[in-house]
């Protein structure tokens, strides 16, 4: 299959497809005579076979990608102004991602199925999304980077306003100026950086860092200031306040692109950045990090607790499970970074499916009110077999994906502080009690309230929309060897870059 | 040398000037003949006439500095460079203009002259070389400016603008001859050259100094830097909406440009001492252009401050003190321009009844009455927010880059924090056109209308993508060839 995309610029198809779809959309709303159900539909089937093609045109990238190589691959490169040139390439940790992003999409559209008002609109800004996230992962310079890391606010800003709940209004106003603010911080950092190694291109400006390196004092600054961008973005705590407001009043398929891809940048930012080009200061900071990770694991599970609204708490469960990807990634070893890199696309797939779950009630009954639901179980069997199964992925339970990552993570931190791995521990057995009571209150008993007789179980397209994640969240759980070997190259580079010029 | 052959050679390469000149006199003259029935035919021809003394502007320049009427003038790449940009806006904001006046059917022949005369004074300012062309390019510029924010002179408010404008700026322009006059006590020349060298000689002192600052005060003042920013959103919101965005863009540049030349030319060898004032300048406007706009609910005076902001930014390359500042502010306001002018051509496309919208408010619901035009106008708005991937990105870029180049951290930090506070504004005014409810049904807008906004959010980001490595070498070229 490598041999089909040789010579091709592979990975600028993979992330502008979704860009010539939306172009394709907005040329056809010019033409079109008024938007109607029959117009609206077209555009909902164009956008699905865009994001496909897209997850497929990833899948020969993939392919044509030579995992024993630790380096970057699939390079392209086009010098553009100030320095910076057009640079794209990925290495195995990248590509997951890539592949994360463009598997979640097409499910993301088919949860859009009930969008109703400004459908073309709607369309066009999901694909543009698509193609920065992808941007992100893929970009080799670090102008390029912050482009796509940056431009992707602008979609999401509109659509949690246009398509959102109540307080969209307020919802997207914070999730804007709260991510706006660290960027920028980490924008001027950047010009620093190429103003002293004299490039933008990541591999080179990961070169210096390690040969030459930036001055130790002004490490911390640097080191401060990507880390004002990237841990708004995960969000740790206590930045993380935006994120339960955008989760709760975002529709249904922006929640899980938010949960499933938004939230990795931060994390993927740590480990592209951070740990490779300020070791120093990463070490530092170390401890830093990790009391706030810990913070954030115990006070998120024990605030999702007390949440009466579905989608609240889960967005405080994702805070939660982000504190163990912090945690894992400023371990700094191999189980520690392995297993932070295995939590993110595991919490991918796990938050993004039970914010589908939360969905499929939401669209049936217009509420995402715990106390609302009880006794689903009596009609939606089904439904309830599979929010079952993403609940103890949730929790963590051995056999699905969310297991391996929490593990590991833990016994990353453990080599530095067991107190740390300790308090951590106490999360997973809070996610176990938040979780299990959500399930319990909506899932479980007899059906009290009379609104509930008629609800419906899962209809074909709900099925299509949960078979992947099902199978995905099973078979990481199942053999985490496959992602883990994959992973592997990467992690051990960065590892050796966080520990070779940092002591 | 023979004067004749001189003035000969002067006057080819004063072109650009002269031709403007002679579409001002020979416009009087078919105005007074034909009355207002000639204003279509005369802003037809003061397009055509504004655009194609930018393009002799760009034409004569020879790569290297060349000094004209006994150096009262200087052709050389800002001046190309600037007088291009001056060139386009104004001819993109007179071409509004017109179509804006026939439809609420003021057509009066000055309009065009007037704008041709302050597109004069703002060429004679970017090419002033020496003290005396300095000012007298500013008065022309302020002078046809004054009349032209008067426009309505029946309107209160269009007169009380105009007025306010005129008596708020007749100080500036005295601070400005005073500096001057302090200038050339200290240092014994009003040519910018012997200036220099006098300075380099380590003539002045205090003196110096302080016609220094009382010239870069009234700069401030011209260029609405705060805390010189008073008149600002009264003139902007008094004056028709068509000549607010005359206001907003031309004699931006000429003002950020005359003043590179002043502090990157004449004064270089005292940036460590109006480093600190310049600095100050862009950190009072960024810093109070964002706060203040956050609460305005007029359309217009919010776009003042919002210009003082963006003034801010442009000063805040000029404070970099080093070769980058002068280019990365050449290449901010290329890329503020099409934003502001195309974001003003659509306020003027908010038309309901006859009357163009003048409150924030009179946006709600575009997305759903006219999808094409919420989208440019998002556009031009995340642009001027300095959301990547549009222009205005790159123009903070450009901006931050020379800030940090010149080691001045602490504004590079200021900016980050002023372009949050900016950018939640902005926001408001696309929260406004995607999240609200629709208002009213809004007339059709005109072609020239839609052609404006269009090209500028073209211009905004993906001709940028394409043309952004010729724009920076044409700027850095235009500052390493003048300075």
């Amino acid at each position: 299959m490598s041999e089909i995309v040789a010579g091709w610029p592979i990975l600028s198809i993979v992330t502008f497809l979704p860009v010539a779809g939306a172009i394709l959309i907005l040329l056809s709303r010019m033409s079109a005579r008024g938007e109607n159900v029959g117009y609206d539909n077209g555009v909902k089937l164009l956008t699905l076979l865009v994001t496909i093609a897209t997850f497929v045109a990833s899948v020969f990238a993939f392919a044509a990608f030579d995992f024993n190589n630790p380096n970057y691959q699939l390079q392209e490169s086009i010098p553009w102004a100030f320095g910076a040139s057009y640079a794209m390439g990925v290495d195995t940790l990248a590509i997951s991602l890539v592949m994360l992003t463009t598997f979640l999409t097409p499910i993301c559209i088919l949860a859009s199925w009930v969008i109703e008002k400004q459908v073309s609109s709607y369309m066009v800004l999901f694909l543009i999304l698509e193609s920065l996230m992808i941007g992100v992962f893929c970009a080799q310079d670090i102008i390029l980077f912050y482009i796509f890391f940056e431009g992707g606010l602008i979609p999401m800003f509109i659509l949690i306003g246009v398509w959102g709940g109540d307080r969209r209004v307020y919802a997207a106003f914070k999730f804007f100026l709260y991510t706006l603010l660290g960027s920028l911080l980490m924008l001027v950092a950047i010009i620093y950086m190429i103003a002293t190694a004299g490039t933008s291109n990541i591999p080179a400006l990961t070169e210096y860092a390690q040969s030459t390196g930036f001055d130790q004092n002004v490490q911390i600054w640097l080191w401060l200031a990507f880390f004002a961008s990237f841990a708004v973005k995960m969000p740790m705590w206590p930045v993380h306040t935006w994120l339960p407001d955008a989760h709760v009043e975002a529709p249904t398929a922006a929640s899980v692109v938010l949960a499933a891809i938004l939230l990795k940048m931060g994390g993927y930012g740590f480990l592209r950045f951070s740990l490779p080009m300020f070791p120093h200061a990463s070490h530092y900071f170390q401890f830093f990090v990790f009391a706030l990770s810990v913070i954030a694991i115990v006070w998120a599970s024990l605030v999702a607790f007390r949440q009466v609204d579905m989608k609240k708490l889960i967005a405080y469960s994702s805070v939660a499970h982000m504190g163990f990807v912090t945690m894992g990634i400023f371990s700094g070893n191999e189980q520690g970074i392995q297993g932070a890199i295995f939590q993110m696309l595991s919490h991918g797939i796990i938050s993004g499916a039970l914010f589908l779950c939360v969905g499929v009630v939401y669209d049936r009954m217009h509420t995402r009110e715990i106390a609302f639901y009880g006794g689903l179980v009596n009609r939606m069997p089904v439904y309830a077999a599979v929010f079952m199964l993403f609940t103890m992925g949730n929790v963590g339970l051995p056999g699905t994906s969310g297991f391996p990552g929490e593990i590991l993570t833990m016994v990353g931190a453990f080599q530095i502080s067991g107190w740390i791995a300790a308090c951590a521990a106490l999360g997973v057995i809070f996610s176990a009690a938040y979780a299990l009571t959500l399930y319990r209150k909506v899932a479980l008993g007899n059906i009290e309230n009379p609104k509930l007789d008629k609800i419906a179980d899962l209809d074909a397209r709900e099925w299509v929309q949960f078979v992947p994640l099902i199978i995905a969240t099973l078979v990481m759980g199942l053999a985490p060897t496959y992602v883990l070997d994959f992973t592997a190259s990467s992690a051990q580079t960065i590892i050796a870059q966080f520990a070779g010029a940092g002591q | 040398m023979n004067p004749l052959i001189d003035l000969s050679r002067d006057l080819a390469l004063a072109r650009p000037e002269l031709l403007l000149v002679a579409f001002a006199l020979a416009g009087a003259i078919i105005g007074a003949w034909f009355k207002d029935r000639s204003f279509t035919t005369l802003s037809t021809l003061g397009v055509v006439a504004i655009l194609a003394s930018g393009l002799l502007s760009v034409a004569l320049n020879s790569g290297a500095a060349v000094e004209i009427f006994q150096g009262a003038m200087v052709v050389d790449g800002v001046a190309g460079f600037a007088k291009a940009l001056i060139a386009i806006s104004a001819a993109a904001t007179l071409a509004l203009g017109a179509d804006y006046f026939t439809s609420t059917k003021e057509q009066r022949f000055e309009f065009p002259l007037l704008v041709a005369l302050a597109t004069l004074g703002m060429f004679v300012m970017v090419s002033a070389q020496d003290l005396i062309s300095l000012y007298v390019g500013v008065e022309l510029q302020s002078l046809a400016a004054y009349v032209l924010a008067a426009w309505r002179r029946d309107d209160a408010r269009s007169s009380e603008a105009g007025l306010k404008y005129f008596v708020l700026s007749a100080i500036s322009s005295g601070l400005l001859l005073f500096g001057s006059s302090f200038v050339y006590g200290f240092t014994g020349s009003i040519h910018f050259d012997a200036i220099a060298a006098a300075v380099g000689e380590g003539a002045g002192g205090i003196g110096l100094i302080f016609g220094l600052v009382l010239m870069l005060c009234a700069l401030g003042f011209k260029m609405s830097a705060a805390p010189f920013h008073m008149w600002t959103p009264d003139v902007y919101e008094g004056a028709p909406t068509p000549i607010t965005a005359f206001f907003a863009a031309a004699p931006k540049v000429a003002a950020v440009a005359l003043m590179a030349r002043l502090l990157y030319g004449p004064f270089v060898e005292l940036t460590g001492q109006w480093q600190q004032v310049v600095a100050a300048l862009a950190a009072i406007s960024m810093v109070w252009g964002s706060v203040a706009a956050l609460i305005q609910t007029n359309l217009k005076r919010l776009m003042a401050y919002s210009s003082i902001g963006n003034m801010g930014f442009a000063l805040m390359a000029l404070a970099a003190g080093t070769s980058k500042g002068p280019s990365s502010a050449l290449i901010y306001l290329a890329l503020y321009l099409p934003s502001t002018i195309g974001m003003f051509a659509l306020i003027l496309a908010m038309r309901r009844a006859g009357d163009s919208a003048e409150t924030v408010s009179d946006l709600a619901g575009l997305a759903r009455k006219r999808p094409w035009m919420a989208t440019l106008f998002t556009m031009l708005l995340f642009s001027v927010a300095g959301i990547p991937p549009f222009a205005g990105f790159i123009g903070k870029l450009a901006v931050f880059t020379a800030t940090i180049d010149g080691q001045v951290y602490w504004l590079a930090i200021l900016g980050g924090v002023a372009a949050v506070v900016a950018a939640a504004y902005y926001l408001r005014l696309i929260a406004s056109i995607w999240f609200a409810p629709p208002a009213e049904q809004l007339q059709s807008p005109s072609s020239t209308i839609m052609l404006t906004a269009v090209a500028s959010a073209a211009l905004s980001f993906p001709v940028l993508v394409l043309l952004l490595g010729a724009l920076q070498s044409a700027a850095e070229n235009a500052v390493r060839m003048s300075f």
